[in-house]
Formats: structure tokens, sequence, C-alpha cells
């Protein structure tokens, strides 16, 4: 394990914990679930795909150097693991918000609501 | 059929550890894969599915290209953008309403995902005449142009599987 490749894994675990913590601060500071959706969803994936991103790196630098096949499997693992994440964690995101319309939550402060007026509900006062 | 394969190479990707694989773990990942495949068997592809259109390896690059390159780059951005939002606590909510035009059932989820993983916009709703309606983080205009929302995302949807 050089400098070089230390440095690295500890940058994208640095920012990757960042925007993690990021994420759990938003669940506190937004107002209702769309924007939480937001904070958590968002800034969770950002945040795991560095993690995801050190992992990587650190096994690809341990199988070019030791050449055991174990770290590539584990760098394999983690790349499909980032892969079904981004996608399980849009779609996840959408059928809340969609659940949450559906069940007549209103986003809170909103200056427009164009689902709400396409299905010609009046909203309640925020 | 397709999910069968599908499955049956994923799993015994995840069980690979390097060396050889035992006898046993193609057993599991059949039987796992055939009570896969006839669980989903009522799925049935949207029209405009065909194999010849996903298996062309020019869609394939693109897509790695629009993945890593235009999407990472909006990605990146707004991540930024919606950090400085959960410190100051700026937000100007509201669900706006886009019509972008896509035909088919796949380059219309592309367009849903990309939105809705790129921070700052959510997709709510899509309607059965492909109208999109998007939280919005920070509404800068009630009826906001698609550019403002999703950049060059929708051309790349419609040009990968439209």
């Amino acid at each position: 394990m050089g400098i070089v490749e230390g440095l690295f894994v500890l940058l994208f675990l640095l920012v990757g914990i960042f925007f993690n913590s990021l994420g759990v601060v938003s669940l506190y500071r937004f107002p209702d679930v769309y924007t939480r959706m937001h904070g958590a969803t968002k800034c969770s994936t950002f945040g795991s795909l560095f993690t995801g991103l050190a992992v990587i790196v650190y096994t690809l630098f341990r199988y070019l150097s030791a050449g055991e096949s174990r770290f590539l499997v584990l760098a394999i693992h983690t790349f499909v693991a980032m892969a079904v994440l981004l996608v399980t964690n849009a779609t996840g995101a959408h059928a809340i918000a969609r659940a949450a319309h559906r069940s007549r939550i209103d986003p809170k402060f909103a200056v427009v609501d164009r689902l709400a007026e396409k299905e010609g509900r009046r909203r309640r006062a925020a | 059929m397709f999910i069968f394969f599908a499955s049956f190479l994923m799993y015994l990707l995840l069980v690979w550890s390097g060396g050889t694989i035992a006898p046993v773990e193609f057993a599991v990942a059949f039987l796992l894969a055939t009570i896969l495949a006839l669980a989903a068997r009522t799925w049935v592809p949207s029209y405009r599915f065909s194999f010849l259109k996903i298996l062309n390896p020019l869609r394939w690059i693109s897509f790695l290209y629009y993945v890593f390159v235009p999407f990472g780059i909006a990605l990146f951005k707004a991540n930024i953008d919606v950090a400085i939002r959960v410190i100051t606590g700026n937000i100007r909510p509201g669900i706006v309403k886009l019509t972008p035009d896509l035909k088919s059932d796949l380059s219309r989820m592309i367009l849903a995902d990309s939105i809705t993983l790129t921070p700052g916009t959510l997709t709510v709703d899509v309607d059965d005449e492909g109208a999109f309606y998007v939280h919005w983080i920070y509404v800068r205009d009630e009826n906001p142009s698609e550019e403002e929302i999703y950049g060059s995302f929708a051309s790349w949807a419609r040009r990968l599987a439209d």
C-alpha cells in the first residue's frame, strides 16, 4: 500500500462520509417528506458511491500488488452493489414520493403544485 | 428466458470467489433462477423492447458515455448545490410539470431515474401522456424549460431508447 493509493482511499472515504452525514442533517432541517427525500436519498447515494469507490480503489491496488484474486472478487462485488444501489435508490425514492402524494400529503411551503392542479384538488393551507 | 439467464449468471457472479465454482452452486443457481423466472413469467416487455436494440453494442457504449460524462457532471454539480442547501436551509420547493415528449417506456424510465438521482429534482409522477411531475427543491420558474431541470437528459434518453 503506497502513500498515493492511501491518500486516494482516504479522500474518497472522507467525501463519502461528508455527504452521508449531510444526508442525516437534511432529515432534521427540511420541512416535509419530499424535501427530506432529496436530502436522504441523494446525499446517501453520492456518499455511498464514494465509499464504494474507496473500497474498489483499495482492493484493486491490493490485487495489482499482491495478486490475490479475492481482492478482485471484492472489487467486482462492490461494483455490482453500486450499480444496484443507483437503480433501486432512484426507484425507491420515486415510489415513496408518489405514494406520499397519493395519500394527499401536500408539499409544505410549495410555491406551485402542478400535480394537485391536474388532479383538481384544492391544496390545504401550508 | 432472459430473466432465467440473467439471474443464473448474477448468482454465479456473486458466489464466485476467485477459484472454480463448486458444482452444488450451479444446482442452487439453476433452482433459484427457475423460481425467479416462474415468478416473473407474466412480465411482458413493452412493445418497443427488442433484443436487437438492447444488444446493440453502440447503444451500450453511448449508454456508458451518458452515465459517466453528461450525467456524472450533472450529478456532481447538483450534489454540491443540495449540500449547500442542506447547510443554509435556503429552499423554495414546488412540483412543476414537464412534457419531454418521450414515446417508449424504457426512455421514460431512463429520464425519470436520471431526474430522481440528480439531487434537487425528484420525479413524483409520470402520466399516460408522458408528462413528468417533478418535485424541485428550488423553484426558479413555475413553468420551467426542460433545460433548467435536466439539461440534455431528455435528448439522451431519446437517443438511447426511443
